[in-house]
């Protein structure tokens, strides 16, 4: 049962994600809405029951495997992609590590700045 | 016993779910496999490296990705919940987000600026289309956002979940270079990094290469990004002229 347990938690916070995003009318989707309920209501109970951590450390080891489906998808858009393939492909390439080098920067920065002030 | 006539036995089995849930699992299998064999690296992710065999699979049989998508619908699902569970690790090391709370959300606007700003200009420089441009605005965040963001500023949505997926294999392709370049070793700041750059793909990264506790920070920068980019989008994309 612990599993089924923890996944039904899992599930409801989602539930409840989906009907605040629905509800409000937010561009956030549910399950985003539905890790901040979760964090919120473990925040409150003080620690993570074996049954939670069982199913979702169980999910988030798996986690590549559930974006595959939705890339399939890119099948579908080869023709727009291929119109714009040389702009698609330079953007997503340079600026991919032009934001992966200003955050490292700036957050290696500001680490040290704290780390030297203490 | 009577043996039925293959074509009979494939259009059976090419309209039931059962097939594309098995190939799917399968495929992730042998590219996890595949890619443990070269040493693991992140230049062919398992996740690309899955989705081109299964595109290559679907083309050659002639499946369309609606027929596909009726039995790899149940993985899909399971994207909910794991984006629930993200609060798991968050919580877990929730001391270390406390203290690095101001920090990191400065470094999610400034990288998020960068994101949105690099990919406009550039798409803008080459002469991309209108559409595909919109549809690039969004790319940093994770795939559902994503979505909305690109229908609410006028893209295309599904096309917009593509390039999302290729920012997020780029992004940990890239990744290990740049940490190597900059000489960055804390987990929790390649984490973050990930998380911010390249959303979920990213994070299940960090999980897998780097530890609980970047995998953790990977998964408070893509709820971060997801949530600032859906409100700073909008008024960017406006800054350019193409709202």
């Amino acid at each position: 049962m612990p599993l089924i347990l923890g996944m039904s938690v899992l599930l409801a916070c989602q539930f409840i994600g989906e009907l605040v995003a629905r509800g409000l009318t937010l561009p956030i989707p549910g399950p985003v809405i539905g890790m901040v309920v979760l964090l919120v209501g473990l925040l409150v109970f003080g620690k993570v029951p074996k049954s939670l951590r069982l199913a979702g450390e169980g999910l988030l080891r798996y986690l590549t495997l559930l974006f595959v489906p939705a890339g399939v998808g890119l099948m579908v858009h080869f023709s727009l992609i291929g119109n714009d393939l040389w702009p698609i492909a330079v953007t997503l390439v340079v600026s991919t590590a032009v934001t992966l080098v200003v955050t490292l920067w700036a957050l290696d920065r500001m680490n040290r700045r704290r780390g030297n002030g203490r | 016993m009577n043996l039925a006539e293959f074509d009979q036995l494939w259009v059976y089995l090419s309209g039931n779910p059962l097939l594309s849930l098995l190939v799917t699992l399968l495929a992730f299998m042998l590219a996890v496999r595949i890619n443990k064999g070269l040493g693991g690296t992140a230049l062919v992710h398992p996740v690309t490296l899955s989705i081109a065999m299964l595109i290559s699979f679907l083309l050659l049989v002639d499946m369309d990705y609606g027929t596909y998508f009726e039995g790899a619908q149940f993985i899909h699902f399971l994207l909910g919940p794991a984006t629930v569970a993200l609060a798991i690790p968050l919580y877990d090391h929730r001391e270390r987000v406390r203290r690095l709370l101001w920090p990191l959300l400065a470094a999610c606007i400034l990288g998020i600026l960068t994101a949105v700003s690099s990919t406009l200009g550039l798409a803008l420089l080459l002469g991309a289309q209108v559409e595909t441009m919109l549809s690039l605005a969004p790319r940093s965040v994770t795939s559902p956002i994503a979505m909305g963001i690109a229908e609410q500023i006028g893209g295309i949505p599904s096309l917009a979940a593509g390039l999302v997926l290729l920012t997020g294999s780029i992004g940990c392709a890239l990744a290990p270079g740049i940490f190597h370049l900059l000489k960055i070793d804390d987990p929790a700041v390649k984490g973050f990094a990930l998380g911010l750059t390249a959303h979920g793909f990213g994070t299940a990264h960090a999980f897998a290469k780097i530890g609980a506790v970047a995998g953790a920070f990977s998964g408070l920068a893509m709820g971060l990004t997801g949530l600032v980019t859906a409100f700073l989008l909008p008024l960017l994309v406006r800054m350019f002229g193409l709202g």
